[in-house]
């Protein structure tokens, strides 16, 4: 009995490693067997840009060789298939998210076009002069900057909850600074520097008890759990595709359809128009109206592929994986001397900044780089939080689904090799 | 293991980052002039203390990768004792090392400042390499306003 007991306790952390169908997927990935500098790729820059699943290529390729044309307008042929293919994707996104509607999926470049498109419409329209916008400490300059355009346009003003050492929200002092001003919380549902996963149930229910909105940047913690929309509850939620192990230029704008339905368009242009005089327009319904001219079509489809790829493995199933390798990493990481891990949150993606005493994270980066490991060494855009931790950069390993212990081992040995060579 | 490091990352370079030269503030220094890196946060301030066209005395501070501080460790060492134009002379040399626009270097020309060379295989770090050399020029062009290499 007790052996029984003993295997079971041993075999454990192993059995979900096994069963995740990791050989299978890294096969899915064809720049994995790239050599960089003749050596096996180890891609750790997942926080920046995801690889893409042969998956989204050949829905991308498809496209442009059987299906493309411009949609919406087109009474052909390829123009319908393409819409379908276009609209379908729409579908999916609904579906992944958990959206009410269609029309509550707005196709933009990115997230950070999605928090611009937020800030200028519903901003301008909703927020004046004396007006607050809460953030928190570790935002992405991306729920930096286009709150700082509208304090240069209609005077609202920024106010941003800190953080502790740790790296994680502190809660009290962020719903202290809820008042009456306030016109929208933005945050970042899990921070791309820091790895901290925010504890946005709590400030959703913080700030509709005040009728505060709230937008949740979306961009880091999608690929690695499930985002379900209505169950957070969040006004507007925002992310990109290529962080999905889908294409660049193209992410998604989440808004709940009575905020949207009130909002003016974005920007205007072809397909945002009902009817068009030069005297007036009439705007096109959702989720078309904030979607003017014609749209990186294939990125849309693509996104769509890559859905569709995730569904198939799970989100659960990825997020419990990568929560093993974040625990290995970071155990690993804890055994180098003169690593200093920068975010420690309790609750954390699967992202590890770190910094080495008297090794500039710049120098890591190239040093990594020759053994074919890429890293990402700088602000990560968020200046902010590098000043608040007194550094000029961090050094930063993010991981993705297809990312092994194997990998990491390597990264941990390159540090070491790195530490003993600056001496 | 990073063998094919070596010709950025030369033993000149590593002893120059942990024991950077002329480290200090030159006090009633007639040149100070910032430079910052914003890509990787590099910062330093560079102080020079002239007499008449002569650079007298060069110092620095701030905190960089590796190569940006050897270079600007190496940069003073060899500019005392220059004239201002001797000194914007080699930092046109300089520039065409780094940036490897020129095939044939006279890399005996640049001295001890021949280690840096190897950037020019490593697009990403040429402005490690060359921010002390910009903010070298804007000091001794008598500017004020901090030099960026953005």
């Amino acid at each position: 009995m007790s052996i029984m007991i003993k295997q079971h306790a041993d075999s454990r952390p192993n059995t979900t490693m096994t069963t995740f169908p990791i050989e299978k997927i890294r096969a899915d990935f064809p720049i994995l067997s790239e050599k960089i500098r003749g050596k096996d790729l180890v891609y750790l820059d997942n926080a920046a840009s995801c690889q893409k699943p042969n998956a989204v290529i050949d829905a991308i390729s498809d496209l442009y060789r059987h299906d493309y044309a411009n949609i919406h307008r087109g009474v052909h042929t390829l123009s319908v298939r393409a819409t379908d293919k276009f609209e379908s994707a729409r579908t999916k996104v609904k579906d992944f998210i958990n959206a009410t509607s269609e029309k509550e999926i707005i196709f933009v470049r990115g997230a950070t076009e999605a928090i611009n498109l937020v800030a200028q419409s519903y901003g301008r329209a909703n927020i004046k002069a004396g007006d607050e916008i809460l953030i928190t400490a570790m935002e992405h300059h991306s729920n930096i900057v286009p709150w700082q355009l509208l304090y240069e346009q209609s005077g609202a003003v920024l106010k941003v909850a800190p953080i502790n050492l740790k790296g994680e929200l502190i809660y009290d002092e962020f719903a202290a600074l809820l008042s009456d001003r306030t016109r929208l919380v933005a945050v970042a549902h899990m921070s791309n520097a820091l790895g901290t996963i925010n504890p946005v149930e709590r400030i959703i229910a913080a700030a509709h008890a005040r009728n505060i909105p709230v937008l949740l940047d979306g961009a880091q913690a999608i690929p690695h759990m499930k985002v379900d929309v209505r169950a957070l509850d969040c006004d507007f939620y925002a992310f990109s595709g290529h962080k999905l192990y889908g294409p660049s230029g193209v992410g998604v704008l989440y808004g709940k359809q009575a905020l949207l339905e009130a909002m003016p368009p974005y920007q205007g242009g072809g397909d945002m128009i009902r009817r068009v005089t030069f005297e007036k327009s009439e705007y096109n319904s959702l989720p078309y109206k904030f979607e003017a001219g014609t749209p990186s079509i294939a990125d849309v489809v693509g996104l769509g592929a890559a859905i569709d790829y995730l569904n198939a493995i799970g989100m659960d199933a990825i997020a419990a994986y990568e929560g093993e390798l974040l625990d290995y990493a970071t155990e690993q990481a804890g055994k180098i001397k003169g690593l200093r891990i920068i975010g420690e949150a309790e609750r954390k993606g699967a992202i590890l900044s770190f910094v080495l005493d008297h090794i500039h994270p710049h120098d890591i980066g190239t040093m990594l780089d020759s053994l074919g490991i890429a890293i990402r060494a700088g602000h990560h855009c968020a200046m902010p939080v590098m000043d608040f931790y007194g550094v000029p950069a961090t050094a930063r390993a993010s991981f993705a689904m297809y990312n092994t212990r194997a990998e990491i081992d390597v990264l941990m040995r390159g540090i070491e090799s790195l530490i003993k060579v600056f001496g | 293991m990073f063998d094919e490091l070596r010709d950025l990352y030369q033993e000149v370079i590593f002893d120059h980052n942990r024991n950077p030269r002329n480290f200090r503030v030159i006090e009633g220094a007639d040149r100070q002039v910032d430079g910052f890196n914003p890509l990787c946060g590099d910062r330093l301030t560079l102080y020079l203390k002239m007499d008449g066209n002569v650079i007298k005395d060069a110092s620095f501070q701030g905190s960089g990768c590796a190569i940006s501080t050897a270079s600007v460790s190496l940069m003073t060492e060899i500019i005392k004792g220059m004239t201002a134009q001797e000194a914007e002379d080699l930092f046109k040399k300089f520039h065409e090392m780094t940036t490897g626009k020129e095939e044939y270097l006279q890399l005996e020309a640049l001295g001890k400042l021949a280690v840096l060379a190897g950037v020019r295989e490593y697009p990403a770090r040429v402005k490690c390499a060359t921010l002390a050399w910009h903010t070298l020029d804007a000091a001794l062009k008598d500017q004020h306003t901090p030099v960026s290499t953005e």
